[in-house]
This record gives C-alpha cells, sequence and structure tokens, in this order.
C-alpha cells in the first residue's frame, strides 16, 4: 500500500479525526479538528469521520456525533483504556487498511506527536507536523497564500495537487511558513497545533453510525508498561479554553511577580500565561507557558506583562484578537503586535488597571 | 553497554531571518549549532557514561552534510566517545520518512559492526523542522518500542523508567532495551565541552567516521528529495500582524483610555 496510483485515489475516502481522549474526556482539539474536518469534507465532498480508542467510550461515540461526526470508527478494548504507543499504533494501522481514508487529522499533542510519526511510518505515508492552516479546495488556498504573501507558485504546479491537502506550518522557530502536500501515497496525515482551529458547533440531534474497528491487538503487542499519571497542573486546558489571558515575563523580576499576575487574572476572570524566560527561571510551572515550545492561545484579550514578545513567544499568541502589552522599553518588539501598548513599568500599571476592572463588577 | 545519540546540527533559529519577496530563509550570517534538545539527550547519555565509564560507549550519529562535522567535534568535547555522519548527496532533500530510513540504516550498519546497540537517544525535535517526527520514526524503521517527551530517566540493568511529559503533568513509564526515548530540555542541563577534550577531538579525526549511500543498506527509493512522501508546495514568509497604537499620556491617563477602548469595542 502507501504509495497509490493516481487512479486508485479515490478508492481512499473520508476525513478522519482522530478523537484523543483520557479518562474519557476527549481533549478540545479533537472538537476543534471536527470543526476543521467538516470544512475539508465539505470541500472534497466526502464524510466527516472520527476515530475513537479507549475503554467504555460509547458516550464519547456519541458527543463526536452531536459535533458532527458522521461515522465514528471505535476500538473499544481494555487494553486502549491508557494511551500507549504500541497498542494505538497498531489499532489506528488497521484501521487504516481497513478503511482507507483519504485524509487523517491529529493534535499536535503530546499523545498526536508521539502517535502520528509512528503510523505514518508503518503506513509507508507522508506527515505533516504540527499545522496552523489547511486547504483542500485550491482556490481557496490560492485566496488565503495572496492574503499574507506576493509569492506566486507556479501554474502548473497548481493545477497538478488541486486534489492534494494543502497543509501549511510554521518553521524555523516561527520565521518561515511552509505549504506541503503529500501527493502519492495515502492518507494525506497531519497534527494541527492545539487551539488554532474553530471548534465545531454541538447539536444533540446529529444521528452518525458507529463503526467497530477489526483488530488483533493483544496484551504482548505493548512492550512498554503505565506505572502511574501525575497530574501537575489544572490549568492547562483552561489556558486553551481561556477568554482573557494574563501573562507575565522576565520583566516581572522574581516569582513575586506572579502573584500580581494572579490576582490581575482573578480579578478579569481570566488565566495566567507566562513566557519561557519566567518558566526557566522557575517562578512558575511549564504548564503556564505560552509559544512555540509551550501552549499556542487565542483569547479574546492576551495582556503581556513585562514580556519583550520574542519570535517564539508571538508564535503562540499571535492570534489573540486583543493584545495589549505592558512594557517600559518603548521600542520591545512586543509593540509591533500589540493592538494597545502601554510604555511604562507594569508594577505600576496592572494595579490601575485591576482597580479599573474592579470598578466594572 | 551501547548508547546511539542522534544529533543534528541546525541554523540557529533565534537570528534567522525571512526574505519577503522570495520567502526564503537568509541562511548568511547566522550560526550553525548543536540542536538544543539533542545536547540534553547527549547529556542524558553521557550521565550514563559517567555512572560506569568502562562499560558505557557513547556513539553520536547525524545525518547532514560535511560541516555538521564541527557539531560532531563539539559532542565530542562534551565526552561523547565517538561520531558517525551520514553524508550523501543522494541524502539530500530528506524529508521525516527518508531522514529515518537513512539513519536507521546506520544504526543498522553500526549494530552489525560493532555490536548492538542498547538505547537510541534523541532530541523531542529538531528547531529547525520542528517536526518532533525523526525520532519516532527511527523506532518504527527499527521495530524497537520507544517513549518520547522524556523528562527524567531511571536506568536500572535493561529496564528503564521514564517520566514522560504531558501537557497537565506527566507518566511514569517502564521500558525494555533496546528502545528509543527523545528528550525534552527539562530533562537536563547540558554540560560544557572540555577544553583537554576539544583538543583531543581535532588530534583524532579517525573518532569521526562518515558513511555514505554506498556504505549502508539502503535502496534508491527510500531516502532523497524524490521519495519522500512530503514535498514543500512553497514556502513564505509569514505576515506580519500590523502595530496597533501606543496610548499616551501618564499611568493613569493610558489606562483610562485603554478601558475605554476595551469597552466601546465590547471586548468587556
Ligand atoms: C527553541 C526555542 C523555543 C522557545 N520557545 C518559547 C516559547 O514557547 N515561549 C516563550 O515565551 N519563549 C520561548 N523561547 C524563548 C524566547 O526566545 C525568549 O527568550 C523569551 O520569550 C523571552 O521571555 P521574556 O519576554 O519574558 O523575557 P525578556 O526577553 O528578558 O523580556 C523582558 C521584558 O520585560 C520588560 N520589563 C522589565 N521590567 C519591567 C517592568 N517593571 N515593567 C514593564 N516591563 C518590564 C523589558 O523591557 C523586556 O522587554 C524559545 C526559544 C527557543 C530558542
Ligand atoms: N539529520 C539528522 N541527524 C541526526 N539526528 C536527527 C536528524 N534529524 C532529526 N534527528 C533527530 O530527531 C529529532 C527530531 O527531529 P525532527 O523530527 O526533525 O524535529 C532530533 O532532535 C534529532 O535527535
Amino acid at each position: 500500500m502507501a504509495r497509490v496510483a493516481e487512479n486508485e485515489r479515490s478508492a481512499w475516502k473520508g476525513v478522519w479525526v482522530f478523537a484523543e481522549q483520557r479518562d474519557g474526556v476527549l481533549n478540545p482539539v479533537a472538537i476543534e479538528l471536527l470543526g476543521e474536518g467538516k470544512k475539508l469534507a465539505d470541500d472534497i465532498g466526502t464524510d466527516l469521520c472520527a476515530l475513537l480508542l479507549g475503554e467504555n467510550v460509547d458516550g464519547l461515540a456519541k458527543e463526536l456525533i452531536s459535533y458532527g461526526a458522521q461515522k465514528v470508527y471505535v476500538a473499544d478494548n481494555a487494553l486502549l483504556k491508557n494511551y500507549t504507543t504500541d497498542a494505538y499504533t497498531k489499532v489506528v494501522c488497521e484501521a487504516i487498511d481497513e478503511f482507507k481514508p483519504e485524509i487523517i487529522l491529529l493534535g499536535a499533542t503530546h499523545i498526536g506527536r508521539d502517535l502520528g510519526p509512528r503510523v505514518a511510518k508503518r503506513t509507508t505515508t507522508g506527515l505533516t507536523a504540527d499545522c496552523t492552516h489547511l486547504d483542500y479546495d485550491t482556490d481557496k488556498y490560492m485566496q488565503f497564500l495572496a492574503g499574507v504573501t506576493q509569492a506566486k507558485v507556479p501554474e502548473e504546479r497548481v493545477a497538478k495537487n488541486r486534489e492534494n491537502l494543502k497543509m501549511t506550518r510554521p518553521a524555523f522557530g516561527g520565521n518561515l511558513m511552509a505549504t506541503i502536500i503529500c501527493p502519492a501515497t495515502r492518507p494525506q496525515m497531519a497534527t494541527v497545533r492545539p487551539g488554532v482551529m474553530d471548534k465545531a458547533v454541538k447539536d444533540d440531534s446529529r444521528t452518525g453510525e458507529v463503526i467497530n474497528i477489526n483488530t488483533t491487538l493483544t496484551a504482548d503487542d505493548i512492550r512498554t508498561k503505565i506505572i502511574d499519571i501525575v497530574k501537575t497542573a489544572k490549568d492547562m486546558v483552561s489556558l486553551t479554553d481561556a477568554e482573557i489571558i494574563v501573562s507575565g515575563g522576565a520583566g516581572l523580576g522574581g516569582p513575586e511577580g506572579f502573584k500580581l499576575m494572579q490576582e490581575f487574572a482573578d480579578t478579569v476572570g481570566g488565566v495566567v500565561g507566562a513566557s519561557r524566560a519566567a518558566v526557566d527561571s522557575g517562578w512558575i510551572d511549564h504548564s503556564h507557558q505560552v509559544g512555540q515550545t509551550g501552549t499556542t492561545v487565542k483569547p479574546k484579550i492576551y495582556f503581556a506583562c513585562g514580556i519583550s514578545g520574542a519570535i517564539q513567544h508571538l508564535a503562540g499568541m499571535q492570534n489573540s484578537d486583543i493584545i495589549v502589552a505592558i512594557n517600559k522599553n518603548e521600542i520591545a518588539p512586543i509593540f509591533e503586535v500589540a493592538d494597545y501598548g502601554l510604555v511604562g513599568d507594569l508594577y505600576k500599571i496592572v494595579p490601575l488597571l485591576i482597580e479599573e476592572f474592579k470598578k466594572l463588577a | 553497554m551501547n548508547i546511539l545519540v542522534c544529533a543534528k546540527q541546525v541554523p540557529n533559529t533565534k537570528n534567522v531571518t525571512t526574505d519577503p519577496e522570495t520567502g526564503r530563509i537568509n541562511r548568511e550570517g547566522v550560526e550553525s549549532i548543536l540542536n538544543p534538545d539533542d545536547a540534553n539527550a547527549l547529556e542524558a547519555a553521557l550521565q550514563i557514561k559517567d555512572k560506569d565509564p568502562e562499560n558505557v560507549k557513547v556513539t553520536v550519529i547525524s545525518m547532514g552534510p560535511d560541516q555538521a562535522k564541527d557539531m560532531l567535534i563539539e559532542c565530542l568535547a562534551m565526552g561523547a566517545d565517538d561520531a558517525i555522519l551520514l553524508s550523501d548527496r543522494k541524502f539530500g532533500g530528506s524529508d521525516t520518512w527518508a531522514t529515518s530510513n537513512a539513519i536507521a540504516a546506520g544504526m543498522a550498519k553500526f549494530n552489525k559492526e560493532r555490536g548492538g546497540f542498547d538505547l537510541i537517544l534523541g532530541g523531542r525535535q529538531a528547531i529547525d523542522g520542528d517536526t518532533a517526527q525523526v525520532g519516532p520514526q527511527i523506532a518504527e524503521k527499527l521495530g524497537v518500542p520507544q517513549v518520547t517527551y522524556a523528562q527524567k530517566i531511571d536506568i536500572d540493568g535493561k529496564k528503564i523508567t521514564v517520566d514522560r511529559q504531558l501537557e497537565d503533568g506527566y507518566e511514569t513509564i517502564e521500558i525494555n532495551m533496546p528502545c528509543m526515548i527523545t528528550c525534552v530540555k527539562e530533562l537536563n542541563t547540558p554540560r560544557y565541552m572540555n577544553v583537554g577534550r576539544i583538543y583531543d577531538a581535532y588530534e583524532q579525526p579517525e573518532r569521526i567516521v562518515t558513511w555514505g549511500f554506498d556504505d549502508v543498506d539502503i535502496a534508491e527509493d527510500e531516502t532523497g528529495l524524490k521519495p519522500s512522501p512530503t514535498n514543500v508546495f512553497t514556502s513564505f514568509a509569514p505576515a506580519p500582524k500590523g502595530a496597533g497604537r501606543k496610548l499616551e499620556g501618564t499611568d493613569q491617563e493610558m489606562v483610562t483610555e485603554l478601558m475605554k477602548e476595551l469597552q466601546e469595542k465590547h471586548y468587556i
């Protein structure tokens, strides 16, 4: 399989979304993928499907249908209760062999980025990592491209790839955007950055089909043993979901600064974020880090306090609706992306802001 | 015990800029460095060696152009025993699928000629492509199990216990050698190069061997640009988000103005 002749590609059908779940709870990225997958499936004229692995996941299959999945491929098995590379890779590859999807999207999460490369390798297909924009329809892609660059794509290349997924992602630490295609093999696979795509809307009246995956999985296939799963942060999910984020950087000068950030966040009903410099200094846990190697966020308002605006930080927050920057250095790069820039000492400005927000309450 | 460390030479993306016209990376004047996560992988290997220097051998393996030898010298100067550079025009233009085939072929040769490897360590991701795919794909090609995102590694005989980073915590996993582990920066702090070792590395060039396409067991359709399943359709500079405005006045005036704006535009 894998390398698929042009006249046989039509046998590969459906847009599949890997429905990542832990402890019976869907990762929010699965709902984002259903939102994006629907657009792709409509442009192709094919089904939007979810791929669900776990134990006792009937309820989740229904939830996926209510979020728009027309088919849910399910492997319900005690060996799939917790994610392991070996078990999940085997079952996903078996499902691909049996049902031949055209496209598979996974969240670029710690699970998706462990599973995706192994599945792509075993099925001899390509995988594009950490995508932030996807197009199937070529005209829509050309419109998107014209909006961001003057660079042109040779006509011939465009014509040849009308039926291939165009997967766009940042590279070189966000200094370059690249659109990747996977022309000669199927399925076309991508991991998609969490927090970037719009979520599917829930509608409990939707109906869909649940299809069981036949698997030959046995306990012997699994070569790792999970001893323990430890949760250290409770804010993680809320960072991607937060409407307001108050982020602090090296400019806080020390761990106490995050007390002020927390007070500000509590006042506005937001969540605390951080730059890597603040995390590396040990002032706050890594789970709060926003950016290329942290979480990508898209809140309504992002307050950047004492953050210089390095490209790796911007990579994780520049799609926020409104960015407010507070920095005492008036030429800090953060001001180049900020909708509202306040030049000054955050220790003077933030308390004033807290006061003003308290008046609103 | 043989440990293989996958290390890549990468441009320091902190200093990279993109030409907005051509959408090409300006490489001029950008230094090349040992990929940061790979330095953590090497440090993890060296810490294992520190405990049993007689019996642990650390070999760094890299695929890249000839100039990657500079980085390999750096690895020897940190304490690696020797290094293998996979270098050939035929490897050029490889995506992660094709890269992992070439590196796995190099490892298979190592296995045959130098006694089997017990442990492969790599970085979570390389900062040029940021894919985090090559490690797992080497493991798949070699048929060994993997743990990615390792933030803590403990070895006891053939059994390794790894704390694997998750978004909201970590999981503790047991795995047996031979296996592949990819490392994140939280794992450790890489050591500095040792001056004596830098000197030794230059004096003993035979510690770095170069293997080309014909030296390893690999087919034409497994590596290089053409067999790679993914291709670049186009590349371009990211669109700059237009700067908004700087507010004026005293701290209180700026804050008042901001509140007015946010309310008028219905953000709060
Ligand atoms: C591979 C790689 C991945 C990375 N990933 C990430 C990532 O995911 N997220 C991330 O954030 N970074 C990341 N970085 C690091 C990034 O390059 C920067 O080093 C980091 O974002 C800087 O953090 P900072 O803005 O808090 O610190 P600094 O750059 O030190 O900036 C501090 C700012 O605070 C201002 N300031 C100081 N005192 C005050 C005050 N009293 N009031 C107001 N302003 C004040 C200063 O003017 C300055 O602009 C990554 C780097 C690499 C190489
Ligand atoms: N050309 C290469 N040579 C050696 N190791 C590599 C190479 N490319 C990737 N790797 C290893 O695979 C990891 C992930 O790389 P990437 O998939 O490119 O993000 C890196 O941190 C390295 O350990």
